[in-house]
């Protein structure tokens, strides 16, 4: 009966503490938030991460550099192959390795198809988060052609590595091309048809606009980055104002909200997808023939230095840091994971909102804990 | 008494519970086939010819799983709730006919009775969130107590609609009453309200804000395994099925149909499958509902029960009271309830509920930007 | 062009390997030129370039003050801080550094701060009061290097657990100790 008299002697104070997480269907991982609600107002919360914390940064320090891409894998492990491509700019720029065209092409699409399953992933999940069953289904089936085509280019679904220091691991199928644009008219319907089911329900609208409003010039203040911050109005893209890889020749737009509430962090998602199809279709129609990877040794030495590369992953700025010592194994790897900023301002989202609200909230920042606790 | 009339009572009521049960396992298997149906995918396909035997496997996992009682629980408490839940809803079934002759007990008051009895099973939803001793339970169960008691307002009123067009309690003279006009066309506003609050009272989506999984994982029900929970899960069907059945009659003209030829015992079965038929359509309506909406917010509920929902109810009542008062002729009352429905969806699609239908977001071609950063590069 | 002062790093190792390469963009030049001027209020602040980014390696007392000047100086503008990293020079005096990448999105600027701070007594003002993200990725460096923050008192664990020994993310800290079985 201990518990109860504990229920009890809250109810008389103001405020009840629960605990969303680690065990919580809504928590996207093993994420734990302690709330202190006042009926069902949020009073008070309390982040707690590391629950999946696995010191990748540490055991990096032990592998060599070609052994590290697939230990990015694992960071993000939905938007994978930006991940991989964010250590291998990094080497390369350190051993200022230049990759061939074609190399470039490939990563460049896939990595846009990658952010389009993310998104879509994200798509699923924050229907079910606002308690509707249906997108995460759409969400899903666009996603698993995604996935198809991934298989067929890399042999795997989630853990790829194939985007290697010097450019990719082998040559893409000879019906590549085809197959994505077989994909890209999918994905263009699909995309519609989700945007039809859920942006504009009004009970959808109801819960989301107006929810976990944040400025755009906190949102810098704590680092929130990626689709998060563009839907605080802040115009700010990696891609475009620090561009890495090939990023400059495409043409393409950069969606941007308003109001910086949930409704907006999901849509930017939604045209988000939109534009990297245009990237894809850009980059398909001019990919060049050629070697796919440059001539790198089998055992990388790079100079003594240090780098510090932005990449532009489905959540936002992803950095790594690499400090060479010269030896075959980087000193030191550090990793700028945009979900652990981005899940900083969620206290400050949090502010005067609902329990339900949590929810939503913290769906529209979109996290992925291997990232945060890496 | 005596003791055959006691034994009839008895077989009868088993009869009944077994009806109700089956009726519950097809509903399971019926919104798992409906969603799916929605969702593009193909739903339990594997026990049984096209998965229909699944219910059943599911029943039995169900009853053979441990039942878990939290070390802290109330124990008393936690093992009544889920009947406390099921028995109102099964008490609901005494009244209501299926067909002509098919009612347990044709009771005079038959809607001021099952208004009454149904309010009770919010009292086990309370009391599963307590005995728990569980917080999330617990904010599940305040949710249903808030949540139930604010939509019996509107629900009742509906009711009260009806038994004042009908001029009677009894649900057969209502569905009697209905051989002419189903009262859907006389009541329109009091069908919207009905299935509304009717929605509510079941907790199903879009209300279903007392167990919604991502939310308060599961709410009342959270910390219940095995056959307790079945039970609860159990009346949460047959409350869907009654909810339905109680539209059929009140709204849809119950077993009448336009033609029905027959006479003796064929007319039962034909007027008894009409009935069902029915139902099944308003049941798919609800399913078709869940398959489509998000879950709203416990504040929007409620200010959507008594901001919207109570003063139409009302309106609904004086309207039917003055006409039949006056003796107006009965499409007044449907000429002014559609007006008024068209202008409360108007005020829902312009107010704050719905809230502002408009893009926010922009986009801004890179081509731009970059010119942007390029003008600002000699700083 | 500033040439590179010798890296602290290769007495680590006594590999005889080359160091990389600076070329900083028309960008990175502008901040670098602009920053040089500017820096010389700060007594013991160097100015230095690795690869594209132009570092500014200054005292601990003096962090918070550049920081802000950083910050809000007009033609700065740093108004984002990417990330706090701590690099453990094991056999150095100086033997941590932490790194501070900013990022001005107004201006799009980027460079990096370096501090390096004594094995003894590794204690750092926080930045906290400038940018709020430096909140989680200060409580990640005292979790895993046991840097202390001067103006946060008890820095409750993020990533490990409450109770837990040692500083995973040093270099001493054993890291193969674990038996196959």
């Amino acid at each position: 009966m201990q518990v109860h008299q504990q229920v009890s002697e809250y109810s008389d104070a103001i405020d009840l503490m629960v605990n969303m997480g680690p065990q919580h269907p809504s928590t996207h991982g093993v994420f734990r938030l302690v709330i202190w609600v006042d009926g069902e107002r949020i009073v008070k919360v309390e982040p707690h991460i590391g629950y999946l914390h696995r010191g990748s940064e540490k055991i990096c320090e032990s592998e060599q550099y070609s052994q590290i891409v697939t230990l990015f894998d694992r960071l993000d492990y939905v938007g994978n192959l930006n991940n991989e491509l964010a250590f291998c700019l990094a080497v390369e720029k350190l051993t200022e390795t230049v990759v061939p065209e074609r190399a470039e092409y490939i990563r460049v699409i896939l990595c846009e198809l990658n952010r389009i399953a993310s998104h879509m992933l994200f798509y699923g999940v924050y229907g079910l988060d606002a308690g509707a069953t249906t997108p995460m289904l759409y969400g899903f089936r666009e996603r698993e052609r995604v996935q198809e085509l991934f298989e067929s280019v890399t042999g795997a679904r989630m853990m790829h590595n194939y985007i290697r220091i010097g450019g990719v691991k082998e040559d893409v199928p000879d019906d590549f091309d085809e197959n994505v644009l077989v994909l890209l008219d999918h994905l263009k319907r699909g995309i519609d048809e989700c945007d039809r089911l859920l942006s504009q329900n009004e009970m959808f609208l109801a819960r989301t606009k107006g929810v976990g409003i944040i400025t755009g010039e906190d949102a810098l203040d704590y680092g929130v980055t990626g689709p998060a911050l563009r839907a605080s109005g802040v115009i700010e893209d990696v891609r475009v104002t620090d561009p890495y890889s090939i990023y400059s020749r495409f043409d393409f737009g950069i969606p941007v909200g308003s109001n910086g509430d949930c409704w907006d962090r999901y849509y930017v998602r939604v045209e988000e997808m939109r534009e990297s199809i245009k990237i894809v279709e850009q980059a398909i129609s001019d990919i060049p023939n050629g070697d796919i990877s440059a001539k790198v040794r089998r055992i990388i030495r790079p100079p003594v230095g240090e780098v510090f590369v932005r990449t532009e992953s489905p959540r936002g700025d992803l950095g790594v840091f690499l400090v060479s010592d010269g030896s075959d194994k980087p000193y030191r790897v550090k990793v700028r994971p945009p979900s652990f900023a981005n899940l900083q301002a969620l206290e400050y989202m949090l502010k005067d909102t609902y329990i339900a609200d949590a929810v939503l909230v913290l769906g529209s920042i979109d996290i992925i804990m291997g990232e945060v606790d890496r | 008494m005596n003791m055959p009339e006691i034994v009839g009572l008895f077989f009868k009521a088993s009869l009944l519970l077994f009806f109700i049960l089956m009726v519950v396992l097809i509903l399971t298997l019926a919104e798992r086939k409906a969603l799916a149906r929605i969702q593009q995918r193909k739903g339990p396909n594997r026990v049984g010819f096209k998965g229909i035997l699944q219910p059943f496997a599911d029943a039995l996992k169900l009853l053979t799983k441990e039942d878990i009682l939290p070390a802290s629980a109330n124990k008393q408490i936690f093992w009544i709730a889920p009947l406390a839940v099921f028995l109102p809803g099964f008490l609901i079934w005494v009244t209501i006919p299926l067909a002509k002759e098919v009612v347990l007990a044709n009771l005079d008051m038959g809607l001021f009775y099952i208004t009454a009895i149904s309010v009770l099973s919010v009292m086990g939803l309370l009391m599963a969130g307590w005995g728990s001793a569980n917080k999330w339970a617990m904010i599940g169960g305040l949710r249903a107590a808030g949540q139930l008691i604010s939509y019996e307002i509107p629900f009742i009123m509906a009711i009260l609609a009806i038994g004042i067009l009908a001029q009677s309690f009894n649900l057969k003279e209502i569905v009697d009453d209905q051989a002419r006009w189903p009262f859907a066309i006389k009541q329109p506003l009091g069908l919207f309200i009905f299935l509304t609050a009717g929605l509510a009272e079941l907790g199903r989506t879009p209300f279903d804000i007392h167990h919604a999984e991502s939310e308060v994982v599961g709410g009342p029900f959270v910390e219940y395994s095995g056959a307790h929970w079945s039970v609860f899960y159990l009346a949460e069907y047959m409350n869907t099925f009654t909810i339905a059945v109680l539209t059929v009659l009140l709204f849809l003209g119950g077993w009448q149909s336009p033609v029905l030829p027959f006479s003796g015992i064929v007319q039962t079965v034909a007027s008894l499958s009409w009935f069902l038929i029915k139902t099944a359509l308003v049941i798919w309506v609800i399913f078709w509902i869940r398959g489509t909406y998000p879950r709203v917010r416990i504040d929007q509920l409620m200010s959507f029960g008594w901001k919207i929902l109570v003063p139409a109810s009302f309106i609904n009542i004086f309207l039917t009271a003055s006409v039949l008062y006056y003796a107006l002729p009965h499409w007044v009352i449907t000429v002014v309830s559609l007006g008024f429905l068209g202008v409360t969806f108007y005020f829902i699609k312009k107010g704050s509920l719905a809230g502002h239908k408009q893009n926010t977001v922009t986009i801004i071609n890179s081509s731009d930007i970059r010119a942007q950063l390029s003008n600002r590069a000699e700083v | 062009m500033p040439m590179r002062e010798s890296s602290n790093i290769s007495s680590k190792r006594e590999i005889k390997a080359p160091v990389v390469r600076e070329y900083l963009d028309q960008r990175g030049e502008n901040l670098h030129k602009i920053l040089k001027e500017s820096i010389s209020d700060f007594p013991g602040a160097e100015i230095s370039v690795s690869i594209d980014m132009v570092t500014v390696k200054i005292d601990s007392v003096q962090l918070v003050k550049i920081c802000e000047f950083l910050k809000y100086t007009e033609k700065f503008g740093f108004d984002y801080l990417s990330c706090i990293t701590v690099v453990d020079y094991e056999e150095d005096q100086e033997r941590f550094e932490m790194i501070y990448h900013l990022i001005s999105i107004r201006l799009h600027h980027k460079m990096a701060i370096k501090v390096s701070l004594p094995s003894n007594d590794p204690t750092v003002p926080s930045v906290l009061g400038v940018w709020k993200s430096a909140d989680w990725f200060e409580r990640e460096a005292h979790d895993l290097f046991g840097i202390e923050f001067e103006g946060r008192e008890n820095l409750p664990p993020l990533l490990l657990y409450e109770g837990f020994e040692g500083y995973p993310g040093r270099k001493s800290y054993p890291f193969h100790d674990y038996g196959e079985w």
